[in-house]
């Protein structure tokens, strides 16, 4: 996905009278390493600025805490605690899908739906021994492959190889009989996922329907096709298919869940104090080292608690244990670490910021702007389809109306809470793990609360969301322009 | 100065339709050298900038570069030869800090095919100090951070560092206030200094006669006369672009009138 890159060639006034005096002093600010004090005062002039990155939302999730837990007594029982999680992984990765959308300034009301038809491509894979042309008639099978090689044609015709090879799996499955596998079956859904995101995309980037129309369209349209795969008032289980039920029902064994918390918060500790230590020593700006420590020891600690906590039984009757990291925070970890890897480490990434930021300047830097828009709804449309499998394994199967409704709506809330700006070029993955856990956490604490009604939940979701919007708003009408 | 001009157009014609924007125009920049455009609202600047870009086809004429016939189809085709335009607007990413907008859709790449960050934080700022530019507090400070003149002092390093031997600035300096307007054009004098062409369009003939070496007044997509900027005033300057003649410079009485 990486474009061809040149070297620069030594820039020609290095070796002239010019450069000699200045270099170092010009810039002693970030050459080497800046100090605590310095990147404190940074810190605070960015959030006066209105850069206040998952600020919002962490403050959210720590006052929501303290009012539930104190205002209930079983808000901070490890039964509850231990759902969190579980609730609110459909959110975050629809949510971690649609952050890239949103950097470009768009948006993807499909998602949820796109979600719930993609998971009905695996229910039926899995439930028809991967015959899936059996379950699909009335042209429905056909219209699905016609579908995939649509999308298939606009990937190839727009070098977007990762698509191509994914949908090539997702055709393969399609026509043989190898979805009775359900870890395949679980990547066919992935792989429409993908189809659906590279067809939208290009409807979007090719055709030039504005993003809110294309997916209004689509959010309505594959809520029918869905109704037509399953057939009028069906709906296909999930439950007795181990592997598929396993993601949102069952858990990493305790000494396992130490192993992935090591893995991830360690090997985020380790990476990022080796990258402020090399850069320090290239003489380059380099956050301080005892930022980054101190940056690790809280996730350490946070993490080192929550494993604690899973590790022990939170199964109140007598019977089997219940105890460990659900399978699908892992599942979350992988997608936050490769997506944020892909956003901050790659000229994909890089220029899907500048596209966001600014569509003109990219395109006259040489970036194929539709292309990149085309991608970002293929990726989103994957996530999102990540997301509809765990949404079917949380339900135990795929509903007539699975990924409508709400779905959607609390996705875009959970990237928007957790500090991706609507107006497109500032977002990261890990603000859909933020946001997703305080939209998750306001129904969870406020059905705890007999005397609250349903009607609140709604209301206060919606408020969180009014605030952090507007927060996106002011932070870009005080910048300078 | 050496004697062969490193980019020349040679008698551009451009119509749109009926009405001929650029009559034979003959243009010249010296490298080491700022060449200043000037002319009126509608006199064909832009449009024999856009020619340049590759953005507009010419009707008929030649561009040599460095003394041999090229052909400019497109903007690529600019930007291979080392012609690089700051446009007015500026293109630089709000979002992206200094770094990432000079080498934006050029990144230096790691072995791992990822961004190689430090490689491109010491080019940009070896680029930067290279230019004396002493306003920019880090090299990594985001540009909707940046005053105007330093926004302005960032496009115009990206055009640096990619090695470009032509610049052509349109109205760099329009939007600045007075100390900003200065560091801008002390940095177009340096880029001539350091041998490139440039080619500076303004309506503002105080930085014009400030910085360049040489004007080209176009009246009516006419040039109305190439002249040395130590050989002129203020006052004939303005008469050329409004009149298309001062005194015995510039288009003849005639000709003046009628392309009136």
């Amino acid at each position: 996905m990486t474009e061809p890159t040149q070297t620069p060639p030594p820039p020609i006034l290095a070796n002239t009278a010019a450069a000699e005096a200045p270099t170092e002093a010009a810039f002693s600010v970030d050459a080497g390493a800046t100090n605590l004090k310095d990147s404190v005062l940074a810190y605070v002039t960015r959030i006066r600025s209105g850069e206040v990155g998952a600020l919002p939302a962490v403050a959210g999730l720590v006052v929501l805490l303290v009012v539930f837990s104190t205002t209930t007594k079983i808000f901070l029982t490890r039964g509850n605690l231990a759902n969190l999680p579980t609730q609110a992984a459909p959110t975050i990765l629809i949510g971690m899908g649609l952050v890239f959308v949103l950097l470009l300034g768009e948006i993807d009301l499909s998602a949820g739906t796109a979600a719930g038809l993609a998971s009905a491509g695996m229910a039926i894979a899995v439930n028809f021994h991967g015959n899936i042309e059996t379950q699909l008639k009335g042209g429905m099978f056909g219209a699905y492959i016609v579908v995939m090689v649509l999308a298939l044609a606009v990937a190839a015709r727009e070098r977007l190889w990762p698509g191509v090879i994914a949908i090539l799996f997702g055709g393969v499955v399609l026509v043989t009989h190898i979805g009775s596998n359900q870890v395949v079956a679980m990547l066919l859904a992935v792989t429409t996922g993908t189809a659906i995101g590279i067809l939208t995309g290009f409807l979007r980037a090719r055709v030039g329907i504005p993003s809110f129309v294309v997916t209004l369209a689509l959010f309505l349209a594959w809520q029918g096709v869905l109704i037509q795969f399953l057939g009028a008032g069906n709906s296909f289980p999930t439950r007795e298919f181990k592997t598929i039920n396993a993601l949102e029902n069952t858990n990493i064994s305790p000494v396992l869940s130490w192993v992935v918390l090591i893995v991830f918060v360690g090997g985020y500790g380790a990476f990022t104090l080796y990258t402020s230590i090399r850069r320090r020593a290239q003489q380059l700006s380099a956050a301080p080292v005892s930022i980054v420590i101190g940056r690790f020891a809280i996730l350490a600690l946070l993490g080192a608690f929550s494993v604690f906590f899973l590790n022990k039984n939170r199964n109140p009757n007598k019977g089997h244990v219940i105890r460990g990291l659900p399978w699908v925070v892992l599942l979350i970890l992988v997608v936050l670490v490769a997506m944020t890897l892909l956003l901050s480490k790659t000229t994909f990434g890089r220029h899907l910021y500048a596209a966001g930021g600014n569509a003109e300047a990219a395109r006259r830097a040489g970036i194929d702007v539709p292309r990149m828009r085309i991608a970002a709804f293929g990726i989103s449309s994957s996530l999102a389809a990540i997301g509809g499998v765990v949404l079917a394994s949380k339900q135990g199967g795929v509903p007539a109306d699975a990924g409508g409704g709400n779905t959607l709506l609390f996705a875009v809330g959970a990237a928007v809470v957790g500090g991706t700006s609507l107006f497109g070029g500032r977002g990261r993955v890990r603000d859909a793990v933020l946001g997703g856990l305080v939209i998750t956490i306001i129904p969870n604490g406020l059905q705890l609360h007999p005397n609250v009604g349903a009607s609140y939940q709604y209301v206060i979701t919606g408020g969180f969301l009014l605030v952090a919007a507007a927060v996106d708003a002011l932070s870009r009408t005080r910048k300078p322009t | 100065m050496s004697s062969t001009p490193i980019l020349e157009l040679r008698g551009i014609n451009k119509s749109f339709g009926a009405i001929q924007v650029l009559h034979s125009v003959d243009f010249r920049v010296y490298p080491g050298e700022v060449m200043a455009l000037v002319g009126d609202n509608g006199a064909g600047k832009s449009t024999l900038v856009k020619c340049v870009a590759g953005i507009y086809p010419m009707d008929s004429g030649e561009i040599l570069f460095d003394g041999a016939p090229v052909n400019i189809h497109g903007p690529r085709d600019a930007a291979a030869l080392g012609i690089e335009i700051v446009y007015q607007d500026l293109a630089l990413c709000d979002n992206l800090d200094i770094v990432q907008n000079m080498f934006l859709g050029r990144e230096n790449l790691t072995s791992m095919r990822t961004l190689d960050e430090g490689a491109m934080e010491r080019s940009a700022r070896k680029t930067l100090a290279g230019l004396s530019v002493r306003t920019v507090k880090s090299v990594r400070q985001v540009v909707s951070d940046l005053s105007g003149g330093q926004r302005q002092t960032v496009a115009i390093a990206k055009a640096v560092l990619w090695n470009n031997r032509v610049v052509l600035l349109d109205e760099p300096t329009a939007a600045l206030g007075v100390a900003q307007t200065d560091q801008v054009l002390s940095l177009v004098r340096r880029l001539a200094t350091n041998g490139l062409g440039v080619v500076l369009i303004s309506h503002n003939m105080n930085d014009v006669m400030k910085v360049a070496d040489r004007i080209t007044a176009l009246y009516l997509g006419k040039v109305a006369a190439e002249v040395k900027t130590a050989d002129i005033t203020h006052a004939q300057v303005v008469e050329l672009i409004t009149a298309g003649r001062t005194g015995n410079i510039g288009l003849k009485p005639a000709e003046a009138a009628q392309s009136a």
